[in-house]
């Protein structure tokens, strides 16, 4: 049984906002091939077991295996579906490689978002009895928690706005991305309101697109590649559902995903540890308040945080040098973009976007609204 | 890796419709009873952590004690958070703009996601005491409440 899992190989496809020429599936094998090729692995004998990250609903059928199993080898073979966000499938691969059940792991996440409409499909993730049928989806739930956060911590708007005109001026480096540019903080406050305090460019726009990712057990690894990343730390943790069970201000939840993950790793400072971080800013006060989730910076201070410029690319802790989520990354596939951007930078292979002498880095992933579940993962090279 | 096509991409049109009914359970019947007929509004006290929930629940989210006991909360409440939607969907019940706050009820420890309204958005504040408005014909569903307004 192997005590450590790592990263060997990652592969995306460029996100768009729509991709009309593929179907799903045929989109998905884009990432599988394209990781296939880089290892040097073949299906089916170098994978033991797949996991496919999609949801139903995002899909248009049940079960999204459908169209999934042929293309990522899954064919009278282990495949599991996870109808969560992708950081939470490298979760469970990393859970099915430890046990000593598989050596070698196949993960993708995909989801075309321009399929359907992203507010009905979520629509669907509030509770049936007391809640659904007065209409909430993603972004007015995130709206209620922006203000709260805003309030209770003293974050403004233009706090928030800064991680846009970070995020989407990194992205323009990341050949992958859906947008990019140069935008002034005006800009995104003067960016049409949709759910204030939310406007247009503080929602992560709908984008198509897939990722893979290889897992495999340290004696596996080390025959794959010469540059694997360890997963040194993991943890996931679940908060109440409903919008007022929790105080919306507050990280209980990516507390202990951290914690966990931290605890795992050895890091008791993370501060001091951590290299580089990617977040789930699928909104953009988000990218503030998960810092501060993740002990990277004190409660109500990552808006001044950011503004020092401590978040950008060579600065003290480069936050999303990908562009985030801001720049155009689907549902379910967020996280595992995620934890693939983070392995990237620790292979030295993020090409424009790299930030030097990374060797420790922390990916972080949620699903549901207002991040009811949060999966932390620490990386290390 | 997007290659230009060497055909016309075809789409394949679908629409579902599925029309579900929900069980309320123990105790989401008697709060659904109870605000539809009597216009009380109902939440699960938790005596071993001394917390009152809204929505009403049979376990406790802390102690994972079963609840039995309900008690009566609100009508008057607090916003605890707020924002205007701009946008308009089928699945909302109202047509944008609207309000929707997270209203804590007196004597509840959690909050009630709903509508406000009789308000302009730029008098909203946390921390502001609102009060329900109810339906004349209550269904027994949540929108028994209309929407919550200013005291």
């Amino acid at each position: 049984m192997t005590e450590r899992v790592a990263i060997v190989g990652v592969a995306q496809t460029r996100f768009a906002p729509k991709r009309s020429d593929v179907n799903y599936g045929e989109m998905a094998y884009e990432a599988i091939s394209q990781v296939l090729k880089d290892t040097g692995l073949a299906l089916p004998e170098d994978i033991d077991s797949a996991i496919s990250c999609s949801h139903d609903i995002w899909d248009g059928q049940t079960i999204s295996d459908i169209g999934i199993t042929d293309v990522i080898g899954g064919h009278l073979r282990a495949e599991e579906k996870m109808a969560m966000d992708g950081s939470t499938a490298v979760f469970y691969g990393a859970v099915g490689i430890l046990s000593g059940e598989y050596s070698c792991t196949l993960i993708m996440a995909h989801t075309k978002m321009s399929q359907t409409n992203r507010h009905i499909v979520n629509n669907v993730a509030f509770d049936p009895i007391y809640t659904r049928m007065l209409g909430f989806d993603f972004t007015s739930a995130a709206a209620l928690q922006a203000r709260r956060y805003m309030y209770k911590y003293g974050i403004t708007r233009e706090d928030a706005a800064r991680v846009v005109v970070k995020n989407l001026a990194n992205a323009k480096r990341n050949p992958c991305a859906s947008q990019s540019g140069d935008f002034t903080v005006a800009d995104v406050l003067s960016s049409p309101a949709v759910a204030p305090p939310l406007h247009k460019l503080d929602i992560a726009p709908d984008a198509d697109g897939a990722v893979a990712l290889i897992l495999a057990s340290e004696e596996r690894a080390r025959k794959i590649t010469d540059k694997p990343v360890w997963i040194l730390g993991i943890g996931t943790c679940y908060d109440a559902h409903y919008l007022g069970d929790r105080d919306l201000a507050d990280t209980f939840a990516l507390e202990k995903a951290a914690g966990r993950a931290y605890a795992m790793a050895g890091i008791k400072n993370p501060r001091r540890s951590v290299d580089l971080a990617e977040v789930g800013d699928e909104f953009s006060y988000q990218e503030l308040l998960w810092l501060e989730g993740l002990g990277l910076c004190d409660r109500g201070e990552a808006g001044r945080f950011t503004a020092s410029g401590a978040t950008a690319i060579g600065g003290k802790l480069p936050v999303n040098p990908s562009g985030g989520l801001l720049s155009g990354v689907p549902a379910n596939v967020a996280g595992l973009n995620r934890v693939a951007e983070a392995a990237l930078q620790l292979r030295g292979e993020a090409g424009d976007r790299q930030v030097r002498g990374a060797n420790i880095a922390v990916a972080q992933g949620h699903t549901g609204f207002c991040g009811q579940h949060q999966c932390v993962v620490v990386l290390g090279n | 890796m997007e290659n230009k096509t060497e055909y016309k991409p075809f789409e394949v049109d679908q629409h579902l419709t599925a029309h579900g009914n929900y069980w309320a359970g123990k105790a989401g019947s008697r709060f659904f009873t109870s605000l539809r007929d009597k216009k009380k509004l109902l939440g699960s006290p938790c005596k071993a952590c001394n917390k009152v929930f809204w929505p009403p629940r049979s376990v406790c989210t802390f102690c994972f004690g079963e609840l039995k006991d309900m008690v009566e909360i609100g009508p008057l409440g607090t916003v605890e958070t707020f924002t205007l939607v701009t946008y308009s969907e089928p699945i909302q019940p109202r047509t944008a703009p609207f309000i929707y706050a997270v209203i804590r009820l007196d004597g509840a420890d959690t909050g009630m996601a709903h509508f406000l309204d009789e308000v302009e958005i730029g008098k909203v504040h946390i921390g502001m005491r609102v009060q329900p408005v109810f339906a004349k014909d209550r269904k027994g569903n949540i929108l028994d409440i209309q929407y919550f307004k200013p005291l």
